[in-house]
């Protein structure tokens, strides 16, 4: 976008470049022209960030976007508005939609879509196996050259070992990373919820830790015969943790990511028969919450990303057990992980490190920080604004929350793409 | 006493509510023996028994009873309602609540089941027969009545419930239910049929079949579903089921003379229960199918009883405003 832009007096922080200051942010031409002071420059356009955090555009790695398919639990541009409400200017979509992202037109097409949308970089995911099958791998390089920035079944586990082996060994050759859905189908199957003194009570069937900790240990030892990049989706369970932990200290290239209702919530959400706390992995024990954020804390899980699962009505609507997997995180993703700041866990960089340039690093993405040249994607926030989250108000067409009616504290005031303000004062601007 | 407004589970009943309805459950024991088998207690009262799982004793415990209280009761089963074709479990409950039946008794796989349609259905009372492996109370209430009239009270007994813990409702609601009246649960199964972190019950938990029996004051058999052993490898065969976990004449004699025998039934005999057993003086089998017409009477009056004033000011709404939106977001 052509023109000037002046982010005036924020605390703007960009860890990728270890900038921790209030100062101004000076846009041009769609462009981060330079961080300083601006006093006496005329900006075709100034935002007034006194007292609020600017950062880059946070990025969510791990989403749902439902098209092509399921268009009616969310779309590309439903999901782009969503990002941008919550601050995220770039986000990688999981190819488990119908069609599967298995071939370049889905990719290419999904690319075309988001450009034309323009509200938000969408980055997708590339399927591992052909239909999500687990047998047959995907063309990986002409998915990577058609958009695709790693390689994953989510929503499914690549169950067997030998094809997991060949799947690592082939994208490391070009230098790909793959993301597991870590779950052992064997020991989760027909579960609903945390296997423990919950599901026990609940009378509905459960899913063991072990069911992630089993498949995490055997990709490490697959990871490392391979030597290749693997990174764990959505880690839920202080084993899980604490293998990748081990795991790096080996020096292996094993990296993870966790969503925020697992390093805010516990299985005690699904008590009453909540379906909005129903997610794959689940919402896990206290002991299990801890680990996530200790892992958090010391760097074992470098990546804070949602694992956005919207869904209609119908298909939570349903009873516990019936009820499909996911909720909605992308417009909860920065106030919920600010309780982390917060609770004194992590400092504000270190939060923002994990949406931003952190991510950008594993997927070699340009986004995430405020280098003079990249594109203007920032975040401005308000990290002590309360307010009182509405379901029906979210953007997403996805109401499936836990957080409905709880209070949160912080809050995006502007999104701002390639130096277009496309979000402020809780309007979407196309 | 807080009025029953519904009753989804042992969980939400006090001592005090289950003593009610176990004491008045007792009362009408005699009117079942009546020649004419009739009181006017719910008369112009509508049930509706929505059974999505197959029963013969809890189906017809629960139509004899509201029948015998001179209310109108209707039976819907899965095979002839709407949802085979493809109507939702709200659908059906908003359906049959919209024909203002005082009470709708619901049997259901889903666990849960009362608790997820209470939220659509405010004007109904709710009553579980039964929700997947989660609770069934009115059999517990239906034990615990024949339990009283063969104890008095179980306060202090040993009751050693045997077989699919893990899938087992009747198993939990027991659990909650001696937590709440100071009876003792000695629950016995292989791993492979124990939920987990049973023992957080407050009960105790065996492996050994016969290590339990000793002390124990009644041995409550559970049907062993066979689908269990090709479904999920819960044990090797039948035969060594019936070896390590059935009771036979030998196994009860270990126990004690005075320890007696009950089952919720359905029964496998010779699977988890030796006919002999079954058929002996100290099984209280079908003891227990009797009283569960009792206690199910007691059941209906109480929640019909309750809810009279509550009902007056009742707007009939099926959904409440903020979900409708959300619906059709």
């Amino acid at each position: 976008m052509s023109g000037t832009l002046l982010i005036k007096n924020g605390h703007i922080i960009d860890p990728a470049n270890g900038i921790d200051t209030v100062a101004d942010l000076w846009i041009n031409d769609g462009r981060i022209a330079g961080i300083g002071s601006f006093e006496g420059e005329q900006p075709d356009q100034l935002v007034d960030a006194t007292g609020k955090v600017v950062c880059p555009g946070l990025i969510d790695m791990h989403v749902h976007l439902r098209e092509p398919g399921q268009e009616w639990k969310e779309d590309i541009e439903s999901g782009s508005r969503a990002a941008v409400a919550g601050g995220v200017t770039s986000m990688c979509c999981m190819p488990n939609t119908g069609p599967h992202i298995d071939h370049a037109g889905i990719a290419l097409q999904i690319v075309a879509r988001a450009r034309q949308v323009n509200l938000c970089n969408v980055h997708p995911i590339g399927a591992v196996t052909k239909n999500l099958d687990g047998k047959e791998l995907t063309e990986m390089r002409e998915l990577s050259r058609a958009g695709c920035v790693a390689f994953s079944d989510d929503g499914l586990p690549i169950w067997h070992a030998g094809v997991m082996r060949k799947a690592l060994e082939y994208s490391a050759s070009f230098g790909f990373m793959v993301i597991q859905h870590a779950e052992e189908k064997a020991l989760t199957k027909g579960g609903a919820v945390n296997e423990g003194w919950i599901s026990t009570q609940l009378g509905v069937e459960g899913m063991p830790a072990a069911g992630e900790d089993s498949m995490i240990a055997r990709d490490i030892m697959l990871t490392k015969l391979a030597d290749a990049r693997y990174h764990v989706a959505h880690i839920s369970t202080a084993g899980a943790v604490e293998l990748v932990r081990q795991a790096r200290k080996q020096g292996l290239k094993v990296t993870t990511e966790a969503a925020p209702h697992h390093f805010a919530l516990t299985e005690d959400e699904v008590l009453g028969y909540n379906s909005d706390a129903k997610m794959s992995p689940p919402l896990r024990t206290e002991a299990d919450r801890l680990a996530v954020v200790e892992g958090l804390r010391d760097g074992t899980i470098e990546v804070i990303a949602t694992d956005h699962a919207p869904h209609h009505e119908d298909d939570k609507r349903c009873g516990l057990s019936c009820a499909a997997f996911g909720i909605v995180g992308l417009e909860t993703m920065l106030p919920v992980s600010l309780e982390l700041v917060r609770d004194g866990v992590l400092s504000m960089s270190d939060m923002i490190a994990k949406m931003t340039c952190n991510p950008a690093r594993l997927l070699g993405l340009d986004s995430g920080t405020l280098s003079t040249g990249a594109d203007a994607d920032v975040t401005i926030f308000d990290a002590d604004a309360t307010w009182m989250l509405d379901r029906n108000k979210l953007v997403s067409k996805g109401k499936n929350t836990p957080w409905h009616g709880k209070q949160m504290t912080g809050r995006v005031t502007h999104t701002i793409k390639a130096g277009r303000v496309v979000f402020s004062d809780g309007v979407v601007h196309e | 006493m807080k009025t029953i407004k519904h009753l989804f589970g042992i969980a939400d009943l006090s001592r005090e509510q289950i003593e009610y309805l176990v004491n008045m459950g007792e009362s009408f024991i005699e009117v079942n023996r009546r020649s004419i088998k009739k009181a006017p207690t719910l008369r112009g009262k509508t049930i509706i028994n929505l059974f999505f799982e197959n029963s013969t004793r809890t189906r017809t415990s629960f139509e004899l009873a509201g029948k015998r209280l001179s209310a109108d009761v209707i039976n819907i089963s899965a095979s002839t309602s709407a949802t085979t074709k493809g109507e939702t479990l709200l659908d059906t409950g908003q359906t049959l609540a919209a024909m203002q039946p005082h009470v709708l008794v619901i049997r259901h796989s889903l666990a849960g089941t009362c608790e997820f349609l209470a939220e659509y259905l405010p004007n109904t009372a709710l009553v579980n027969a039964g929700d997947g492996a989660h609770e069934h109370p009115t059999q517990i209430l239906t034990d615990l009545l024949t339990l009283k009239q063969t104890w008095g009270s179980p306060k202090g007994k040993i009751i050693t419930i045997v077989g699919d813990i893990a899938h087992s409702r009747v198993a939990r609601s027991h659990l909650l239910a001696a937590q709440k009246l100071g009876y003792t649960m000695r629950v016995v199964a292989p791993k492979t049929l124990l939920p987990s972190q049973i023992e957080r019950y407050g009960c105790e938990v065996y492996h050994d079949f016969d290590a339990a029996l000793p002390g124990s004051d009644a041995v409550y058999m559970l049907r062993v579903q066979t689908e269990r052993l090709t479904d999920s490898c819960a044990f090797p065969s039948i035969r060594e089921y019936h070896e390590a976990y059935g009771l036979n004449a030998k196994r009860l004699r270990a126990a004690g003379p005075d320890c007696i025998v009950m089952h919720p039934g359905p029964m496998n005999r010779g699977v988890e229960i030796a006919t002999d057993v079954a058929d002996s003086l100290k099984s209280h089998i079908l003891n227990q199918v009797e009283h569960g017409v009792a206690v199910r009477m007691a059941v209906l009056a109480a929640l019909c009883g309750g809810q009279h004033e509550e009902k007056s000011t009742d707007s009939g709404k099926p959904l409440s405003d903020d979900k409708a939106q959300g619906s059709l977001a």
